[in-house]
Formats: C-alpha cells, structure tokens, sequence
C-alpha cells in the first residue's frame, strides 16, 4: 500500500490493479527513452539489440508489475509502444 | 512480449507519411500523440476536422493527420483558418502550429483572431527557437540563453505567449509542458468544445538544436529540466508567468465564454437578407 493513504481502502480485498500486455512496435522507436524514465513502476528497460533505425529500443523487464496507466503510450512521441488490458481467467 | 503489430491509433495518421521526420527526443511527437487521443477520446467526425499548420517542424502535423488538412505558408495559418471556419462555420478547425510561426511572422494575425474571437483552436508548440532552419534566436528564446544567432547569450526580452493571449481576448488559455500528456490531453478535449478562439501552448523539447547550445543534449535532459522548473498553477496570473530557467508556470490560465465571430458574421448577414427582402 502506498505511504500516502493513511487509512486502508475498505474495497482493498475486492479491488485489484488491473493485469496489462505491453506491445512494443520496435522498428518505430527512435531510442528517446521517455518510456523507460517515466514509467512509474519502472516497467522497461533499454534492449541490448539494436532496430531498424540502429538504436536500442526498450524492452519489458516485468509485465505483471504494469499497472495500466498507459502513460508510455501518451508519451511516446514515435506511436511505438501501446497497453491493452488483459483479459484472465476467473480467480485472477 | 516484442512483435509486429499496429498501434491503435494508426486510423487517425496517414500510414504512407510514417514514421515521421522529428528528431529523437523532439516534443512534436508527443503533442501530435496528445492531438489524436483528444480526437479518439472525443470521437471525433474526422469529415469534420480541418487540421491548418504553417511553417517549421511541427507544421508537418497537417499531413500526417489522416483529415482535410492543409500546410500553409510561413505565419498564414490563421489567415487560411478564418477563411475555412467563416466558409463553413460547421467545421471544426484546429491550428497545430509553432512560435516562431504565429508569433514571429504571423503575430499580427494571431492578435486580430484572438480580438475577434474567431471560433478556431490553436496548438502552439514552444520550442524557444527556429528549429528547422538551424537554431536561430525567436521571439521566445529566454533571457541569457545561447543559440546560433546569440552565442554570447540572448539579450532581448521574450514573449509571454499566455499573457499575449489572454490580453488579445482568447476565450480558453492555457499552456502545458510535454510531459504533462494526461492534462494536455484534457486541455486539448476541453478546448475542442468550446466556441471561441482557444489558445494551448505545448513547452515542447528541442534537444537536437536548442538543448545542444545549453547543456540539455538528450531529450531525457530537457524533460527533467520541465519536471523540476514547472509549477502547476489553476487560473494563475498570466501576466507573472514568465517562463525563467528555474520556474515555468503551467495550468489553465483563462476560460471565460463569448460571442464568436462567425456566428454574430452569419446572423448580422441574415439580418441584412431580410431587411433587403421587405
């Protein structure tokens, strides 16, 4: 839980952070790294290949810790990285 | 998980203009990404979109937007918008253009509109400087600031672009950094609403140019730079928003509500048809 609520949520046993997929379009990136710096759970991280474009794209360290807040799709200047919601299996 | 596939908002740009010609680390796509999540959020007819942008490297947006869209010459975009919107005032018009071209070459059209309150939306990307022709000194460039054409620092005081607007009557002022891409976009589907002249200003990143005379060589630098120095202020004085190194005053400046142009144009129009009849 996060240090700022200081009560806990009383939907906090019913409510889960939703699960994410993370689709990166390599060949688009321009390496600028605004993904990798801002993502708030510090979900990517720079590739060690190299794309189309001869740079390094990111690439998904943990998907399940992404949280869907889809700010690396807002922030991308090159449209190469985009979050849908994954649809689980019941008990998830 | 790394594979070939679309991006969900491909529909909204033309698929032969891709990828685009901005450099890594350059603001203008993220404000072209916030233009069309504004779009896609809003639903918008894109029958019923008309993109103007005029000259500089975000004037590249009118083609790689996939609606009526039209590139116009250096400072003219809000000319040839006033001309489209009192044309057929059902369309909505949108200006993505840059400082230097509407308020360097064009700041005498950009005053006129915002005065007469014609009902179109303009999107200024802020980089500080001339960016397509190699960095030269704007009418934006901030105090003591290096660039091709003051390398010993710049010594003429720049425009407060929010202030210019909200004096010259804009209905809707605002004025955001590119690293503010939630509120930008609310900002930008706020505007899209309203009837009147709407102004947005975008603090966009130029690492390439501007960055690389002040030690700001990455994007990733010039970002932080925007994190650190923006203060999110509501309905702040825009008159004491000056854009220093060390504060830059972002939020919505001015929402109020007026008569637009077109609508009072086309009423005073069927006024006289009538007078004229009888």
């Amino acid at each position: 839980m996060p240090e700022r609520i200081k009560h806990k949520p009383l939907d906090i046993d019913k409510v889960k952070p939703p699960k994410a997929e993370i689709h990166i379009i390599t060949d688009q990136c321009k390496g600028c790294g605004y993904c990798i710096q801002f993502c708030p759970k510090q979900v990517l991280e720079e590739s060690k290949e190299i794309n189309a474009r001869g740079v390094h794209p990111p690439k998904i360290v943990d998907e399940s810790k992404c949280i869907l807040c889809s700010f690396c799709t807002a922030v991308c200047p090159d449209f190469a990285i985009y979050t849908t919601e994954k649809k689980c299996a019941e008990g998830c | 998980m790394v594979e070939q596939v679309t991006h969900p908002l491909s529909k909204y740009l033309r698929a032969d203009m891709m990828p685009h010609i901005w450099c890594p680390g350059c603001g203008n796509g993220i404000v072209l990404n916030c233009f069309v999540h504004a779009l896609d959020e809003l639903k918008t007819d894109l029958d019923k979109l008309v993109v103007v942008s005029g000259i500089g490297c975000i004037g590249r947006t009118a083609g790689y937007t996939n609606t009526d869209s039209f590139h116009t010459t250096h400072g003219r975009a809000i000319a040839f918008a006033t001309g489209v919107k009192l044309a057929s005032p059902e369309l909505e018009v949108v200006i993505v253009s840059g400082d230097g071209d509407l308020f360097a070459i064009g700041g005498n059209h950009f005053i006129h509109a915002a005065r007469r309150n014609i009902g179109v939306k303009v999107i200024c990307a802020n980089n500080f400087n001339y960016g397509m022709t190699g960095g030269q000194l704007g009418p934006t460039t901030p105090l003591e600031s290096l660039t091709t054409t003051s390398p010993y620092g710049n010594i003429e005081h720049p425009f407060n672009l929010v202030h210019l607007a909200a004096a010259a009557g804009a209905i809707y002022v605002a004025r955001w950094t590119t690293l503010h891409v939630r509120r930008l976009t609310q900002s930008m589907k706020k505007m899209m609403q309203k009837e009147g002249f709407c102004f947005i200003e975008v603090i966009s990143p130029c690492p390439e140019i501007f960055g690389r005379y002040n030690k700001m060589r990455t994007g990733l630098e010039m970002m932080e730079w925007f994190k650190k120095a923006s203060v999110v202020e509501s309905f702040s004085d825009p008159a004491k928003a000056e854009i220093t190194k060390e504060k830059i005053v972002v939020g919505e400046f001015v929402d109020t509500q007026k008569l637009s142009y077109e609508k009072l144009f086309h009423e005073k129009i069927a006024q006289i048809n009538e007078r004229s009849i009888q």
